[in-house]
């Protein structure tokens, strides 16, 4: 595997929409050719070079390519986006849709990450090691696909609206999460080890979420059904165990309605 | 003005039956003339088609439920969007573009003329507000009638008469160009949580049918002489077996004969036919009843249609058949939006994906070329998408492929998911014809201006008709290496002109034009009833006066052409 390490020299005024700093877009290029890669900052067009010194050329296809950002891109957005194979590494903290629509490959951040981070993601590891911002996993504004597969570690908390219409893959949050978790669930499996606030998983039609911690109010809409003894990434614990949201359709399958279950540690 | 010569093309022009000829078109102040001076610019079109531009007959392109699907739809602008590019602005949407992409991509494929398809009255100022923002096409739009309270209320006691005052001022008020129906009674029974299946099926509280309605506004039409007659779309839309509730509303137009001074010969325009044309019980045994409505189609003159191709993409449906759409939410459980227009319409929105990989959208793939396939009279049958209901408009260049090329469609057809099935419920696999360029010229230009009552302004390429041209760089002589040719040629036209102004240039906007909005003036005797029951029901039911009510003046119609006919000695 070949690495190419873009580091900031000249942090931008405006946000910067760095699309392409992904290993599909930087296979094959040399480290010339990928400080050409164009990046818009606020309407202005101009490239990667202009922004970041690059050293390294990358590998042939994207799975031999791994991208290591370093420096101040907190105002840096669209790190990762796509990937489909290969590694990304952010050394620090980074802005909106990081590793969005990502389908393959591992993205690890190692300081916090903004909203949307893995919005619509299809498959591949996201690793954050510090906190995750709003609508992790979740769907594009107005679409009804969030993320399909995958899956996503984050240490620290999560914002609100984590796992918005989430249909597969999988989610382990270290810590606390904010108001509507996988609101609209289709689907997948969210682990929570911390606390969730309230309105969790309303209007969810199918998929696990697993809290360890407390919820301060539960959804009317769940109905609470026995307590179950689960074994989740190697605790052994015993759950409540609710279906939901009634108030919603429900497929039926095997002749079965299916629901969302939710399971809260006793 | 400025005079060009178009120099050395195949002309395809069904108006003067050139088939294809090598030979020049001339341009001089806005319209097509047979010499001009030795100074005009001149066009090399060598090894290139020529055709007039292209006529839009059907199309959801401006208006509050247009804009509703880009209210509520941020996903579909989502990676669609254009950055400014020489004089062009930025642009977004995919199914649901916006206003300045609308124009751009119709100009860009060399279509020059375009109708917004259902108008509701009440918002007509909202529609010409877009029409206005939206560059370098003529526009039209059809206000909707058929389940106006009104039309429902005098067609209920057979007034004719009064019916096409009531249009008269309508079209005056909102600036409209025809009488469009969209599932006649069943949108108002919508407000009362029905609907109207077939065409017996009565109105609640108003008591009519769906038959009378369409029957009563065909008389009217004709009572005025209308440029285009009726505009359809029936009862009974998008279900399993509906093929019977289309036929029957075909049979409604018998007996009618087209009067009007211009030339149009139908009283009946019925648009997607795809969506009419279902035979089977339920989405099991879901079939094309494609020959038979073409059978029908073929034998009464007094008939026009488009298509509404399904073109396989993720695209927004929207109409004002509200009903349907609640049904079609219950169908994919997508995200629904639903409207009501107080005494006039409804309309309702839903995303849709038509994915190969499902039967019936295959299968709707199927019926949309087969009807084009099967008719006899590309005069009489012209190809849309329904835009955005079966398909964008952008796809046309690849409607035209599988239907110029036998090749390009199997390819299609014999790769779906289950194409056992798919090929089994429709005569598509059977039919080897290929549509010619001089066939495209008719379906797609010739004959929806005559339709439209437009056939001496577009659609055509005769002297004295208006300057709208596209040359597309696709060689008729040179054998068809590959249909993907098709496409790429009309995706991008090499040289449009609109009213002799030359708006693209390899497939660029280099100049926006003198887009103008089209709309019907009709002149009938006074009517002191209609006026006093319009000024009636703005007093006791509209939530807006009848000040605010029409589209007047500069800000919403800026460049204003009007087609005049006078129904005082009718």
């Amino acid at each position: 595997m070949e690495t190419v390490t873009i580091t900031m020299k000249n942090p931008p005024v405006l946000y910067l929409e760095a699309e392409h700093v992904c290993p599909d877009e930087f296979a094959g290029k040399t480290a010339a050719q990928i400080a050409e890669l164009h990046v818009y900052e606020g309407n202005t067009k101009s490239t990667l070079g202009k922004y970041f010194e690059v050293s390294g050329n990358a590998g042939a296809t994207a799975a031999e390519t791994k991208i290591v950002v370093k420096g101040d891109v907190k105002r840096v957005k669209y790190l990762g986006m796509k990937m489909s194979a290969g590694e990304v590494v952010v050394e620090g903290s980074t802005d909106l849709y990081a590793g969005a629509w990502m389908s393959g490959g591992k993205m690890t951040v190692k300081g916090d990450i903004q909203a949307f981070a893995a919005t619509g993601m299809k498959g591949g590891e996201l690793i954050i090691e510090g906190n995750a911002g709003n609508y992790l996993g979740a769907a594009y504004r107005g679409d009804w696909r969030g993320m399909s597969g995958g899956k996503i570690l984050v240490k620290g908390n999560a914002g609100s609206d984590v796992g918005m219409y989430m249909t597969g893959g999988e989610m382990v949050i270290n810590g606390d999460v904010d108001v509507h978790l996988a609101t609209h669930a289709e689907g997948g499996k969210i682990i929570v080890k911390g606390n969730a606030p309230s309105k969790v998983a309303g209007q969810m039609v199918e998929g696990d979420i697993i809290i360890f911690g407390t919820i301060d109010v539960m959804m009317p809409g769940f109905k609470y059904v026995d307590d179950v003894d689960l074994e989740i990434e190697g605790t052994t614990a015993k759950f409540a165990h609710y279906i939901g949201d009634t108030g919603e359709r429900h497929k039926k399958r095997k002749g079965q309605m299916v629901y969302g279950n939710l399971y809260q540690k006793i | 003005m400025a005079e060009y010569i178009i120099k050395n093309g195949f002309v395809f022009d069904p108006v003067q039956g050139i088939k294809g000829d090598k030979s020049d078109v001339a341009i001089k102040d806005g319209k097509i003339v047979s010499d001009v001076s030795k100074s005009a610019k001149v066009i090399d079109a060598a090894g290139k088609t020529v055709m007039a531009g292209a006529v839009e007959i059907h199309a959801h392109i401006a208006g509050p439920k247009v804009n509703l699907g880009r209210i509520y739809r941020p996903e579909d602008k989502l990676f669609t969007c254009t950055a400014t590019k020489g004089i062009e602005r930025t642009g977004s949407g995919n199914s649901i573009p916006s206003t300045f992409k609308t124009g751009y991509e119709y100009a860009k494929m060399g279509y020059t003329t375009a109708m917004e398809a259902a108008m509701p009255p009440m918002f007509s100022r909202h529609v010409h507000e877009e029409i206005r923002d939206t560059p370098i096409i003529d526009e039209g739009a059809f206000p909707v009638f058929g389940n106006n309270w009104f039309v429902m209320e005098y067609l209920k006691n057979n007034e004719v008469e009064n019916t096409a005052a009531y249009i008269a001022w309508l079209l005056r008020a909102t600036k409209g160009y025809a009488v469009k129906v969209v599932n006649p009674g069943g949108t108002e029974a919508w407000g009362w949580g029905l609907n109207c299946l077939s065409i017996h099926d009565p109105v609640p509280y108003f008591d009519i049918t769906p038959a009378e309605i369409v029957k009563g506004l065909i008389e009217a039409n004709e009572y005025l002489g209308l440029p285009h007659s009726m505009h359809i779309h029936p009862n009974n839309l998008g279900n399993p077996g509906c093929y019977q509730t289309t036929l029957d509303t075909l049979n409604l137009a018998d007996g009618y004969k087209a009067k009007n001074k211009f030339g149009r010969e139908q009283v009946m325009h019925i648009t997607h036919m795809q969506f009419h044309s279902y035979g089977g019980e339920n989405w099991g045994n879901f079939e094309s009843k494609a020959t038979e409505i073409m059978n029908f189609v073929n034998s009464h003159k007094n008939l026009t249609m488009d298509t509404g191709n399904v073109t396989l993409d993720e695209t927004t449906t929207m109409t004002a058949d509200g009903p349907f759409e609640h049904h079609l939410t219950g169908l994919n459980h997508l995200k629904w939006a639903n409207c009501d227009v107080e005494l006039e319409t409804a309309a309702g929105v839903v995303p849709y994906i038509y994915s190969p990989d499902i039967k019936v959208c295959a299968i709707q793939w199927s019926i949309g070329l087969e009807l084009a396939l099967l008719a006899k009279d590309p005069m009489r049958c012209f190809i849309t998408t329904d835009h955005p209901n079966a398909g964008p408009f952008t796809r046309y260049p690849r409607v035209f492929k599988w239907l110029m090329s036998e090749k390009a469609r199997n390819e299609r057809l014999n790769t779906f998911k289950n194409a056992d099935k798919v090929i089994a419920a429709s005569t598509l696999g059977s039919i080897d014809r290929e549509i010619t360029l001089y066939e495209l010229a008719q379906m797609t230009r010739a004959g929806p201006a005559k339709s439209l009552g437009l056939a001496n302004i577009c659609g055509g390429l005769k002297p004295g008709m208006d300057a709208d041209v596209a040359v597309y760089d696709f060689n008729p002589d040179k054998p068809l290496a590959d249909p993907e040719m098709i496409e790429t040629a009309f995706s991008r036209a090499a040289f449009v002109f609109k009213s002799g102004v030359q708006v693209v240039t390899h497939g660029d906007i280099v100049n926006t034009g003198h887009k103008r909005t089209l709309w019907v003036d009709a002149k009938v005797k006074d009517n002191p009833q209609v006026m006093r029951d319009i000024k009636e029901k703005f007093l006791k039911y509209y939530s807006m006066t009848q000040a605010n009510y029409e589209a007047l003046g500069h800000h919403f119609v800026p460049n204003p052409f009007a087609l005049e006919v006078d129904a005082t000695q009718a």
